[in-house]
């Protein structure tokens, strides 16, 4: 009853001043709405979680033994950071994408990974280099002695990891994988231009099909920047929780 | 000491750092944390190109340009020749018209110019006195620079008058120009973010010291704050304009007609050869390290020069 | 409270160190080190950088491994490769020169982490054991604020502290004032002068001399991983019988 009331008071609105949200007031159009926010959410949280493996999995490696792993690691960040995101994005999708086996899907060929999957992958390697470098410093900021002191003290390695090691190095390390954070948000859009359907490309396809640009450019930027927004405010609250007191 | 006063020890410990005298945490974290500060100021991470990192993109074009060789079957050209052949193409456009890699130059370099007029006017009305000027200057900036850049693209690409109609004359508005102004908007909003924490970054001293010499406070601006404030500036300033180069690919998806866009009519006019679509990529991101180098490393060299503590 | 049977009494000594031998690498740092400390004894280690004096007490504690002599700390072997950790570092508390502290937790967190996470006590238990111990080393009121908020000497009182609310028979304190401000250096001193007086086993790595002199009841002067010379603190300073200790101890007093 309810949504119903709702729908026609967004018609009306169309009627009255011709501005026009279709997703508020038809099915079809906000089914449509609904996906692509979904997979907008769920590319931002796929990269951000990636990106959160490859930052450990490249700190531990910038620790290695081997200087020729030490280079690659060093190498693989330097070019992520200095490179343009976007043209990192074709190359893994048009380069890597055609090295990867593909199935027969009735006639043609489609790759393993789809577009969503190499957007995911680019730009966690992306956001991923800078999180090798910020974890890297959080643990190299906790002293030797402090996790000799937990061992003196009877910690077992793991203990003194869990309790000592890795809260004193998150912390160091917050602001900065913040800073990080917020910007992989932002350059997640850049994956509409390899047409994975996410926010940009639905309301593309809904302004196309209802001519109502100025409204899904509104609707788009509410979407974008009230994410941000809610992402910088919750990260600040957060660092504010988890300052270590008297270190500023 | 009773609760009130561990509460403002901590408020003041927020405010001015480490407040022991013998320290907690190795010197690295305080590094990281006032890196993370400048970065967030300045909206975006430092490039810090090296001398190696030549040597890397080059490996990376001969490596592409190698196995293209080796994957080229008789009767077709190999990568290195269609490179030669399409060079001209990618970095100039058709018979010298500067589109290509110039048309992401030409971007770059009126986007800069724009965003830093608009910037600076932003982030001085960022510390005006009147409140609602303060305000209302704050939201635009926070606003652009939180939005994405394709959207904001998209926004003006879309929305922007093609032609603008003065009555008489009519000036064209073409799509590269749009894509300007598209660049401009975040570009506007960082400026403004840098010009203000560089303001902010000095001493009060400064304001103080000039009030009492009777200075009015545009003569304090002028002649005191920002002189001093333009060396601080600098390395961020340069900083951006590399970032937003590196980002000029982004308007090929609305179909400018810059590098990006051409090296895909190539590759499609050399009939999808997937060996050389590295080969073609890889020649990309050389000629944008190439010019973005030089001038990445002058910023680092300046800000030597200048090196202060922020 | 041990659970390993041990056959020791407190007429042998409470630790017994008997040609210690330790080498990072090619560099042999302890060349045959021998001391017997019996329980109670307060003694202390000085000499000149290099000497091995920290590496020294590191091995007592299992922070550094031996390659070849014995320890036994009330009868444990700590060379022995099946050796339990926990147990040993049950016995001996360790104060380091610098930072101690977990600078995320409060002064009473940091006192109490260890024997909650470690020694699985009950919370309620531990935390009047850490208030008591708090008090001991003079630092009432201080018990919420964080290791960043205290000054260099609140920092090692409160290590020292921690160490205690383990309840070790051995206490280690390596150089603990030689990053401090002189004006903090006394109030750590006085504490650990408390704990030598009521009968706790101390080994110091110190380089002051006068705090050396009051409370040690032996001294031992290494140089270049050996014992050149040791002895009570009357006959040490004023009748020393070794070359090189009349040059160090010219040097310093």
């Amino acid at each position: 009853m309810a949504v119903e009331l709702y729908a026609d008071f967004f018609r009306e609105i169309y009627d009255s001043t011709g501005w026009n949200f279709p997703f508020l007031y038809e099915q079809y159009e906000y089914d449509r709405f609904l996906e692509g926010m979904w997979v907008s959410l769920k590319l931002i949280v796929a990269s951000l979680a990636f990106s959160l493996v490859v930052g450990i999995i490249g700190a531990w490696a910038q620790g290695a033994e081997s200087k020729f792993v030490r280079y690659l690691i060093a190498g693989y960040i330097q070019f992520f950071r200095n490179t343009p995101p976007f043209v990192q994005i074709l190359f893994f999708y048009f380069v890597l994408g055609n090295l990867v086996p593909s199935y027969d899907a009735g006639g043609y060929q489609v790759g393993y990974i789809d577009s969503f999957g190499w957007a995911v992958i680019s730009l966690g390697f992306f956001a991923g280099a800078f999180n090798t470098e910020i974890f890297r410093s959080g643990i190299e900021a906790v002293p030797e002695s402090t996790v000799e002191a937990a061992e003196a003290l009877g910690y077992t390695r793991f203990q003194s990891y869990l309790h000592v090691v890795f809260p004193l190095a998150f912390r160091v390390c917050l602001p900065a994988l913040n800073n990080n954070l917020v910007n992989l948000l932002k350059t997640t859009t850049l994956a509409y231009g390899i047409a994975v359907p996410e926010m940009m490309y639905t309301a593309n396809q809904m302004w196309s099909d209802n001519v109502n640009v100025p409204e899904m450019m509104i609707v788009l930027f509410i979407f974008y920047v009230g994410l941000v927004a809610i992402l910088v405010y919750g990260m600040h609250k957060w660092e504010q929780n988890l300052k270590i007191p008297g270190y500023g | 000491m009773d609760k009130t006063e561990v509460m403002l020890n901590r408020a003041k410990s927020r405010a001015h750092g480490p407040m022991t005298d013998l320290p907690v945490l190795l010197p690295v974290a305080e590094r990281v944390r006032r890196a993370a500060l400048i970065e967030r100021r300045e909206g975006t991470y430092r490039l810090n190109m090296q001398p190696r990192h030549a040597v890397c993109v080059v490996a990376l074009l001969a490596v592409a340009v190698g196995s293209a060789q080796a994957a080229t079957t008789a009767g077709l050209i190999g990568p290195l020749e269609a490179m030669w052949k399409w060079m001209g193409f990618i970095l100039v456009g058709p018979e010298g018209a500067f589109t290509g890699f110039s048309l992401n130059l030409i971007i770059s370099f009126f986007a800069m110019v724009i965003g830093t007029i608009a910037g600076a006017a932003l982030g001085l009305m960022q510390i005006s006195l009147l409140l609602p000027v303060r305000r209302g200057s704050w939201i635009v900036t926070q606003f652009f620079r939180n939005s994405p850049w394709l959207v904001l693209l998209f926004t003006i690409m879309l929305l922007f008058p093609f032609e603008i109609d003065l009555g008489f004359v009519v000036i064209p508005v073409p799509d590269w120009m749009k894509a300007v102004i598209g660049f401009s908007l975040p570009i506007m909003a960082n400026i403004s973010e840098v010009v203000r924490g560089a303001v902010q970054s000095l001493p009060t001293g400064q304001w103080e010291s000039a009030e009492s010499l009777a200075f009015t406070r545009r003569q304090t601006m002028w002649m005191i704050i920002l002189p001093q404030c333009i060396k601080r500036m600098i390395p961020p300033w340069i900083n951006w304009y590399c970032i937003l180069t590196m980002a000029t690919p982004i308007c090929s998806i609305m179909g400018v007609e810059e590098s990006v866009s051409y090296t895909a009519q190539a590759l499609n006019a050399e009939g999808d050869r997937p060996e050389l679509i590295p080969v073609f990529y890889a020649f990309l991101l050389v000629i944008f390290f190439i010019y973005t180098y030089p001038i990445a490393r002058w910023s680092i060299q300046l800000e030597k020069k200048f090196a202060f503590k922020t | 409270m041990n659970a390993i049977a041990t056959n020791w009494t407190p007429d042998q000594p409470m630790v017994a160190i008997k040609d210690l031998h330790k080498s990072f690498g090619d560099l042999e740092v302890l060349k045959g080190v021998s001391m017997d400390i019996m329980k109670g004894e307060c003694i202390c280690i000085i000499g000149p950088s290099g000497s091995g004096k920290s590496t020294l007490i590191r091995c007592i504690n299992a922070l550094n491994n031996m390659q070849s002599g014995s320890i036994k700390v009330e009868g444990l072997e700590v060379n022995d490769p099946d050796l339990d950790k926990l147990e040993l570092r049950k016995k001996v508390g360790m104060v380091f020169q610098q930072y101690n502290l977990f600078p995320h937790k409060t002064a009473l967190e940091n006192i109490m982490m260890a024997p909650i996470h470690v020694l699985k006590q009950d919370k309620k238990e531990v935390e009047e054991r850490a208030y008591r111990l708090i008090k001991k080393v003079k630092l009432e009121g201080k018990e919420q604020s964080y290791p960043g908020e205290l000054s260099g000497g609140q920092q090692q009182r409160v290590a020292i502290a921690r160490s205690l609310a383990m309840n070790p028979d051995v206490m280690l304190f390596d150089e603990v004032t030689s990053a401090l401000d002189p004006e903090t250096v006394k109030e750590v001193l006085n504490t650990i002068q408390d704990l030598a007086e009521e009968g706790m086993t101390c080994i110091l790595v110190t380089h002051e001399m006068g705090f050396a002199r009051e409370i040690a009841n032996h001294i031992y002067f290494t140089d270049r991983g050996v014992i050149v010379e040791h002895g009570p603190p009357a006959t040490f300073f004023d009748d020393a019988k070794d070359p090189r200790t009349k040059e160090f101890l010219s040097q310093i007093l």
